[in-house]
């Protein structure tokens, strides 16, 4: 009987939570991320045709331009703080770019400044940075592991 | 003209979708950004390596480039690009060497930023 009366209260408990926490209204979340996202996409495209039909560097070349220019460009607006202006309106459209890798790599370090050169700065740079680069370089050495498996086959 | 611009509106759909999942990611599973960050650079690599991403950039150009994806392709396309030139050895430099412009920008550029900017006080 007891147990009974808990799940109602366990019930309305959870009804309550779900009425009164603030809705995070995922259509309006949803377009901020797509349309900032584009942007800077956008943006980048703008760089790589700089680089690619300006200069005439080739797309490798341009691709590689514009990931150095992206991110020194987010490096300096999480400098100055607007970075995480856009960030907490855009959410993952300003974690997904490249522009979100490098806030990532700025904002740490940034933070445990005070920690000191080696293990404030030197460290933190790669609390976020480490895990993708991790991440990113151990698969991509599967994947030429077994393309070279492949191709003796 | 028209062809510039088509592929301006390209980029910004393109990207602004594969902005979209994450978000969508964010708000149905909780992940952390960290999470986010990983599982895009992953999940470029094996769209990369399967052959699935490079037509997407064909398609969209700075719009798959930017996106974490577009990192993690590079990694897989640098790999794969090395051990067919150089055998073995490419699937430990290529995939590094391909990324390695993003990757020094960050350490360097991030290194300046702590360095040279103060954090503001959380308000």
């Amino acid at each position: 009987m007891e147990k009974k009366g808990n799940q109602r209260a366990i019930k309305q408990y959870a009804e309550l939570v779900d009425r009164l926490s603030p809705k995070s209204d995922m259509g309006k979340g949803l377009l901020r991320s797509f349309w900032v996202g584009g942007v800077i996409c956008m943006i980048g495209q703008g760089i790589t045709d700089f680089f690619n039909y300006g200069l005439r560097w080739g797309m490798q070349s341009s691709a590689t331009a514009t990931s150095i220019c992206l991110i020194f460009l987010s490096a300096l607006l999480t400098g100055i703080g607007v970075y995480d202006k856009i960030g907490k309106y855009a959410g993952a459209g300003s974690i997904v770019p490249i522009t979100g890798f490098a806030n990532s790599v700025v904002a740490p370090a940034m933070e445990f400044r005070r920690e000191g050169l080696v293990m404030g700065v030197g460290a933190k740079l790669f609390t976020l940075a480490g895990p993708v680069l991790v991440y990113g370089i151990s698969t991509s050495i599967i994947v030429g592991l077994i393309v070279f498996v492949l191709e003796v086959i | 003209m028209m062809d510039i611009v088509l592929m301006y509106v390209k980029a910004f759909f393109v990207g602004g979708l594969i902005c979209v999942i994450g978000q969508v990611l964010i708000l149905k599973t909780q992940l952390t950004s960290a999470r986010i960050l990983v599982g895009y650079v992953t999940a470029g690599v094996i769209l990369g390596a399967l052959g699935i991403y490079k037509p997407i950039i064909d398609f969209a150009g700075a719009g798959a480039t930017v996106p974490l994806t577009g990192f993690g392709y590079s990694l897989a396309h640098g790999a794969i690009e090395a051990v067919k030139s150089e055998g073995i050895l490419g699937a430990f430099t290529g995939g590094v060497m391909s990324a390695a412009g993003g990757i020094s920008a960050a350490v360097f550029f991030g290194y300046l930023a702590a360095i040279i900017f103060k954090p503001k006080m959380k308000s």
